[in-house]
């Protein structure tokens, strides 16, 4: 993957806060930041209301569960600016074993049922989330389904 | 419906009030837990997941190409615009550029669909607001778009005609001239609507000012499409980041400051109007003849006349069938516009036939939690005009 440093969204956090970016790479054209996951709420909020960057725009938050390996999960945001017209995707690493991450409701009102979703399917939890329980499976349901370890059909031994 | 009275702290009786989930105006399997007092809606609160399946994770299940035929299912009032975004993505896993003839016919259908979509979207909603008329003219339209469909793709609604590198299928000879005499009734018939509806005194009473959605709220609620466009918000996918060519077709993106019911339903008749303008260029631009699918041997089948003379597009066809084609490890976000707003397909490869992750963005989840700021404080009976306007499609809720 190519060299991403001279990124101008990355050279602005690497500008702003020498440890916000742990690294970025871009694949077909799409950047990517990953951030340490203590850093995330602050890095949001600094990408959201600086002017330059502009990202009032939560798109989407989509998890990927990496099962077996370790860190498990990856946490995606995909982030654009509507003013600048460009967007971004940010990326935090979940450890398997207590999967938290700290919620964006504050800086993004929409991130709410995103992340009750991902709450739901993967069984990841938002600390700091006005309201997280299951949002498309049923309440009572056992296991988060899009977990690597769950089956597609059949039942759980 | 079940009732259950409960006596709030403090001086008023609010009423707890189930809406749906079988409910013809919440337009599919939608639950609404209203808290209300009297006719006013005190708390608003979705109840979704009635109609998952699970979409996400049985393409990880699927083949790339398997997967196409579940993305259908997601929103199938825009069948062909999901069909788009996840070919899209998957052709930008792979690097693949799609011949300009198949970009256009998609464009074509892909209008076609947002047209289909709109029809449906105000017969239905202006059947909730009392006007039945207006429905039973848009299905009658909206069915030659479906009898287009049937005839480009064999199905009217599960078309699953857009393929990974360009098209199931060369389209039949006449379609266009089908499509032309189409879009040349429609604006006389846009007309008509608006005769019905635009200055219909019980309409304006019903829409106007009611649902106020404004920028600010939009934008941090993540609302896109007609939706976000009624507040101002010139945000279409199709101009800030174009896909299939759109950026050689010309439209106008409707915008109107007004943040209301009556400004989403002038959006999205303005709207049509520009998917004609394009589906108009679209015929103009498609050549009679040329490819409709990129030349990527083992990825894209070979043609069938390929197959019967040569041994290694034999052999290649045998293989993209039973084992698939692996793009290489990484990750894409492919953003199109659907009638509904932006449609995200976030693919993940992790170099095998099967997509380790697909996730869909679909607008409908994203802006129905909008409604408890369209609709609290306001009447029971706005509350219907707000999920009317808000145009959701449970499928797409709930994937």
């Amino acid at each position: 993957m190519p060299e991403t440093d001279q990124n101008p969204i990355v050279q602005r956090l690497r500008a702003w806060d020498e440890s916000a970016v742990a690294e970025s790479s871009e694949f077909r054209g799409e950047l990517t930041i990953v951030l340490a996951p203590d850093r995330l709420e602050r890095v949001a909020e600094y990408l959201r209301a600086e002017p330059g960057l502009q990202f009032d725009f939560l798109s989407d938050i989509s998890a990927v569960d990496r099962f077996p390996s370790e860190p498990r999960f990856e946490v995606n945001y995909h982030l654009l600016s509507i003013a600048l017209r460009q967007t971004v995707r940010l990326r935090v690493w979940v450890s398997g074993k207590d999967p938290v991450v700290t919620s964006l409701v504050p800086a993004w009102p929409t991130a709410n049922w995103h992340e009750r979703e991902i709450f739901d399917l993967f069984g990841i939890r938002f600390a700091g989330h006005p309201e997280l329980h299951r949002i498309l499976m049923p309440d009572d349901w056992e296991g988060h389904p899009l977990r690597k370890d769950y089956p597609v059909e059949g039942f759980r031994s | 419906m079940t009732t259950t009275v409960e006596t709030a702290t403090g001086a008023a009786r609010t009423m707890v009030l189930n809406m749906g989930p079988q409910h013809p105006s919440t337009h599919g399997v939608l639950r609404v837990v209203l808290e209300l007092d009297g006719e006013t809606v005190v708390k608003a609160r979705s109840e979704i997941g009635y109609l998952h399946t699970g979409i996400e994770k049985s393409c990880e299940a699927l083949t790339y190409s398997q997967a196409i035929t579940l993305t259908d299912r997601i929103d199938y009032l825009a069948p062909l615009s999901n069909n788009l975004g996840y070919c899209l993505a998957v052709e930008k896993l792979l690097g693949l550029e799609v011949p300009k003839r198949a970009q256009y016919i998609r464009v074509l259908l892909t209008e076609l669909t947002r047209l289909n979509s709109h029809l449906v979207w105000l017969g239905t909603h202006a059947m909730d607001l009392g006007a039945t008329s207006v429905m039973l003219y848009c299905f009658r339209e909206r069915e030659e778009i479906l009898k287009i469909f049937e005839m480009v793709s064999g199905q009217r609604m599960m078309t699953s005609y857009f393929r990974i590198g360009g098209l199931a299928l060369e389209p039949p000879p006449g379609w266009l001239e089908r499509v032309r005499r189409f879009v040349d009734i429609l604006p006389s018939r846009l007309a008509e609507y608006e005769n019905l509806l635009t200055r219909n005194r019980i309409w304006l009473m019903r829409t106007v000012g009611i649902g106020f959605l404004d920028a600010q709220d939009a934008i941090a609620l993540g609302v896109s499409g007609p939706a976000l466009r009624a507040a101002g918000v010139a945000y279409d996918v199709r101009k800030f980041f174009p896909y299939s060519s759109y950026e050689e077709f010309e439209f106008e993106v409707p915008t109107r400051p007004d943040s209301d019911c009556y400004a989403r339903y002038l959006v999205r008749v303005a709207e049509m109007r520009e998917s004609i303008k394009i589906i108009r260029q679209a015929m103009g631009k498609i050549p009679p003849d040329g490819p409709i699918r990129t030349d990527a041997p083992g990825i894209i089948p070979p043609q069938r006349e390929q197959m019967k003379t040569e041994m290694e597009a034999l052999i290649f066809h045998f293989k993209i069938f039973t084992e698939g084609f692996a793009p290489p490890p990484g990750e894409v976000y492919q953003r199109v516009e659907s009638p509904r707003g932006e449609v995200g397909y976030f693919v993940v490869s992790d170099g095998s036939a099967k997509p380790y992750r697909v996730k869909v963005r679909s607008p409908s989840f994203v802006n129905l939690q909008a409604l408890p700021k369209l609709a609290e404080g306001r009447l029971v009976a706005d509350l219907i005009a707000c999920i009317g306007t808000i145009d959701i499609v449970l499928g797409e809720v709930d994937r």
